[in-house]
């Protein structure tokens, strides 16, 4: 390993944690646009953190440890995902130190900690946010694993690294069973990012929340961390999206070259704002659903990734 | 690690589990003294504990070695063997009750139930007997140790035999061992083959005709799944667990299950060696529905212990999916990948061990520190009992299947397997198992909701009782029990190349090789053909790296000022410990999602109850499907053959006269 495939790693890792409030800043731009809203600034979200990080903590006086620790463990998963899932190149360091399915365990991980610290407390909200958490996270990762069967079913392997170059060489082609799991891997995203159909992260609506509700009893700087470790969650399920599916414009050769990186930073900035527009469009256009219909959203996501799986088993394609 | 060479090790092994019953015996001494007991016999066990397991550790890649024991009937010894697939089991057996050992030296008081003495002659025979069983190389030392092991546990189960329920859960417990005991004498009696032998080495030998191996392999399936508790013979688990005392609960699920599935192994993959591949559909299938089953139904408990008792089902559901996995590999000639899935088998059973019997230990703590069972009477214990909340932690996170803990690692093993399942020739098969991935999936995904249940509701949140304000941590020598069983679980997490270096051993020993590249000791790669790793120190490192830098640049570019206040509850006053969610709220959306497993019968209050009552009675349907039948035709049965006693001497006279004149008419 080269410095420079250490400086990549840590260019990558970097970008993601400061690029992520801007993605968060930018769907809810887009979003006030399609609804006719004057839009915050881009920026806003960088300007929470920063006030947030000013801020005394106040923590509840029977809060735990546990309740202090997490929101770093919780932005450590994060931060060590991000440096897992190739966004700019991948012959990385650490992304090859866990595959797809241990970063679906990451992701996990944050959330077991993020709902034992909802119920740390004890307040009426956090123990209900938790609960809901660990349903929608429940129901969605078999789903998500589903999706990345299947794409380490049509490139032989499990680690997204190897999974993005094999489907950035292959002949440009229409892959139904990658249609399918794309849709699975949508609905997934916007299951675990708490958006839309399934949680609306605008609102303080008591009996409707989920995220909102687990971090109800933070504040400050472990609030600030709470926020940017969920900005930077959906920043990376992004990239994980683009890795299983565009995954091109990746700088994929064994030594990073300087000229391959930047393309790649170009590359993914575009789908970085496509997505972001897609998301906010999704959001628009649909309707909160009721907790309980959320099983019915993810077993649709089921549906599909298991769909595409047996139309990659029986076309082969 | 020289010292003990092949030809030593089986005796070091044998003599170190006749310790256990010295130590055992010499509880008997004086039966009523707890400090004896507790000072001496216990932390003895525990040291056993550990050299067995030091032994069995160090001798795995050493050759199989034979003895005979001049014991047992004047034609009949005992025949002994070790070989690698042994030396895991008695690795697990010996680490883990170490640690259990030490736990129960600090654990068992004087005035409950049995005197301290008989109980530790019936714990040590019970954990020498559970050796034997996996050293026994015929079928009879087998069955006299597998006997000795279920009626010493039978005794422990019911310790407080004064209260009922506890002595029908004994009993319930000790009707499906016997069931399942039958069943694996017949499934022996089937694999002599006709050769009237009963050492295992000649039923290595026998030639089983296709349909007769069949038959060996279903009752051997029915025998050890009733000890396993594989749905549907998993009632008694639920039943026996919360009976026992919390060290018994933990030997129980975390060793003595798998000395079921050792059963299973040694009979499938040794005894037969050659199985089918539809053979494996069977514990693939029931292993996937007991996975779902166990940890569906854990998720709707409310006593700690039937959760963690539901969530042993789920976990040998896992184990035994894994079992069919393998049989299908290796009865398409895929051995490499029967390799991978056997060796997620041993791993995950390791790692159960250590995660089980943790977190029955914790709820042994649990309970002495406040008397309860009941997850609606617990919460806040975490500021009580710091040491057990955070050892509990570490089993919760990796029986959650969380990496980089141990849990995760035979999971991703198991999963890893089957992603190559779609190979199989056999069509339909191959569509049908990738899907077995998605039910382990949702079964580990569930765990981590069960998980999240069990701890948030006994050591977060608010304390449910004022009596929970007097809770003390645990002693010291419990203390250290759970450390080097939460230590266990961190070991086997992060350092997967070792292990599964040392399991290979196995697989390679029945003849089928894992074709692991050489991977480093940090950077494990299972299978050459995919490029896959998992390094789990890297990540776990960058995650406290992550962690250390951020503390540390957040109070270096801003402060660490912290102020306490009331929790803030979106200003909500008067909150108080009652609005908490309890273990039926957060079984609630399991019960809606998954109704059709349960039988369930509510109690709704009416607008105009004076004292409103909300109760959900939460039972196993299989009980109403399955049991209360069987109970009826057996009752049946009985008062159908009950007027053959007439209770008057010359009928019974008549009854052997006539059965001597039928004999005879045999005979000539």
């Amino acid at each position: 390993m080269s410095a420079l495939h250490w400086f990549t790693q840590v260019l990558e890792v970097l970008a993601a944690v400061l690029v992520a409030p801007l993605f968060l800043g930018w769907i809810s731009q887009c979003r006030a646009w399609l609804q006719n809203k004057s839009a915050p600034s881009v920026l806003q979200p960088y300007r929470g953190i920063r006030k947030l990080f000013h801020k005394d903590a106040v923590l509840a006086t029977n809060a735990s440890p546990l309740f202090r620790i997490a929101p770093y463990v919780v932005f450590g998963t994060m931060v060590c995902a991000a440096a897992i899932i190739p966004s700019l190149g991948t012959r990385l360091p650490i992304s090859n130190a866990a595959d797809a399915i241990a970063l679906v365990g990451l992701f996990a991980t944050a959330r077991v900690f993020m709902s034992l610290a909802a119920m740390d407390v004890g307040t009426a909200f956090g123990t209900l946010g938790a609960r809901r958490e660990m349903l929608v996270g429940f129901l969605a990762e078999p789903a998500l694993l589903m999706v990345i069967f299947l794409a380490s079913l049509i490139s032989a392997s499990t680690a997204l690294p190897a999974i993005s170059e094999d489907v950035a060489t292959r002949t440009l082609a229409l892959y139904p069973s990658l249609a399918f799991t794309a849709v699975a891997f949508l609905l997934v995203l916007l299951a675990e990012n708490a958006r839309i159909p399934v949680d609306n992260p605008a609102t303080h609506l008591e009996l409707t929340m989920i995220h909102e509700a687990m971090l109800l009893e933070y504040s400050a700087r472990h609030l600030a961390l709470m926020e940017w470790s969920a900005a930077l969650k959906l920043l990376n399920y992004a990239c994980i999206g683009f890795a299983l599916f565009l995954p091109w414009g990746l700088a994929t050769g064994d030594v990073p070259v300087p000229g391959a990186l930047l393309v790649s930073i170009l590359v993914l900035a575009p789908k970085l704002a496509a997505a972001g527009l897609v998301l906010a469009l999704i959001e628009t256009v649909s309707a909160k659903l009721r907790i309980f219909r959320a099983p019915e959203f993810l077993a649709t996501a089921f549906l599909f990734a298991v769909l595409g799986l047996l139309v990659h088993l029986l076309l082969g394609a | 690690m020289v010292a003990i060479g092949s030809s030593s090790a089986l005796v070091a092994l044998v003599s170190l589990l006749a310790a256990w019953a010295c130590i055992g015996v010499l509880g008997l001494a004086r039966p009523s003294s707890v400090a004896l007991v507790r000072r001496l016999l216990f932390p003895l066990g525990a040291v056993v504990g550990v050299a067995l397991a030091a032994v069995a550790l160090f001798s795995i890649a050493t050759p199989t070695e034979q003895r005979v024991l001049p014991l047992g009937l004047p034609d009949l010894p005992f025949h002994l063997r070790r070989d690698a697939l042994s030396n895991v089991f008695l690795f697990l057996l010996g680490a883990a009750s170490a640690g259990i050992s030490l736990f129960g030296a600090g654990y068992f008081r004087a005035g409950e139930g049995s005197p301290p003495g008989l109980l530790c002659l019936q714990y040590h025979v019970f954990l020498a007997s559970m050796g034997f069983v996996l050293l026994a190389d015929d079928a009879y030392a087998f069955m006299v140790s597998w006997e000795t092991m279920a009626l010493s546990s039978y005794f422990l189960v019911t310790t407080q035999h004064r209260i009922p329920e506890i002595r029908s859960a004994g009993f319930l417990y000790l009707l499906i061992a016997h069931l399942g005991a039958i069943s694996i004498l017949l499934a022996f009696g089937v694999l002599q083959g006709g050769s009237w032998q009963f050492t295992f080495d000649a039923m290595r030998g026998a030639e089983l005709s296709p349909a007769w191996a069949a038959v060996a392999f279903c009752l051997a399936m029915l025998g050890f799944g009733a000890k396993a508790g594989l749905v549907p013979l998993h009632v008694w688990l639920p039943e026996a667990h919360p009976a026992a005392p919390s060290p018994v609960s933990a030997l129980m699920s975390g060793i003595m299950l798998k000395t079921a599935l050792y059963g299973v192994l040694r009979v499938t993959f040794d005894l037969m060696g050659d199985p089918a591949w539809w053979w494996g559909l069977i514990p693939l299938a029931v292993g996937l529905f007991s996975a779902i089953y166990g940890v569906v139904f854990a998720a709707a408990q409310t006593d700690m212990k039937r959760l963690l008792a539901y969530s042993s089902i789920e976990n040998i559901g896992v184990m035994f999916t894994g079992v069919g996995l393998a049989i299908v590999f290796l009865g398409v000639d895929m051995n490499s990948l029967a390799a991978l899935a056997l060796i997620a088998v041993l791993y995950h059973a390791v790692n159960h061990a250590f995660m089980k019997s943790l977190l029955f230990l914790a709820t042994g703590s649990v309970l002495h520190a406040t008397g309860q069972r009941n997850l609606g009477r617990l919460g806040g214990l975490i500021h009580r009992m710091p040491w057990v909340a955070w050892l509990t932690l570490v089993g919760v996170l990796a029986i959650a299947g969380l990496p980089p803990l141990n849990g995760f690692v035979s999971e991703w093993l198991l999963l890893q397997a089957f992603l190559s399942a779609h190979e199989v020739p056999q069509t339909f098969v191959n569509m049908l198992l990738p899907l077995g991935a998605a039910v382990i999936a949702l079964a580990t995904a569930l765990a981590a909701y069960v998980m999240v249940k069990f701890y948030g509701v006994v050591f977060l949140g608010q304390p449910r009782e004022a009596a929970l304000a007097d809770a003390h941590d645990a002693g010291w020598l419990e203390r250290v029990g759970l450390a080097w069983l939460a230590f266990g679980c961190v070991v086997l997490g992060i350092l997967p190349s070792q292990v599964v270096a040392l399991l290979g051993h196995v697989p390679a020993q029945f003849g089928f090789a894992a074709t692991t590249p050489p991977s480093s000791w940090w950077h494990f790669v299972p299978m050459a053909e995919r490029q896959t790793a998992y390094a789990p120190l890297v990540f776990l490192l960058a995650i406290v790296a992550v962690i250390v830098i951020t503390s540390w640049t957040v109070s270096l570019l801003y402060h660490r000022r912290v102020r306490r206040g009331p929790p803030w509850d979106c200003g909500f006053a008067r909150l108080d410990a009652r609005m908490q969610d309890t273990a039926e709220g957060f079984g609630q959306p399991i019960r809606h999602i998954f109704g059709a497993f349960f039988d369930m019968r509510r109690d709704l209050p009416t607008p105009f109850d004076r004292s409103p009552r909300y109760q959900v009675v939460v039972g196993d349907r299989l009980w109403r499907i399955l049991y209360l039948p069987l109970e009826r035709i057996v009752h049946r049965a009985a008062e159908a053959v009950a007027w053959l006693q007439q209770g008057r001497i010359a009928t019974y006279l008549l009854y052997s006269f006539a059965t001597l004149l039928i004999l005879l008419v045999c005979v000539l």
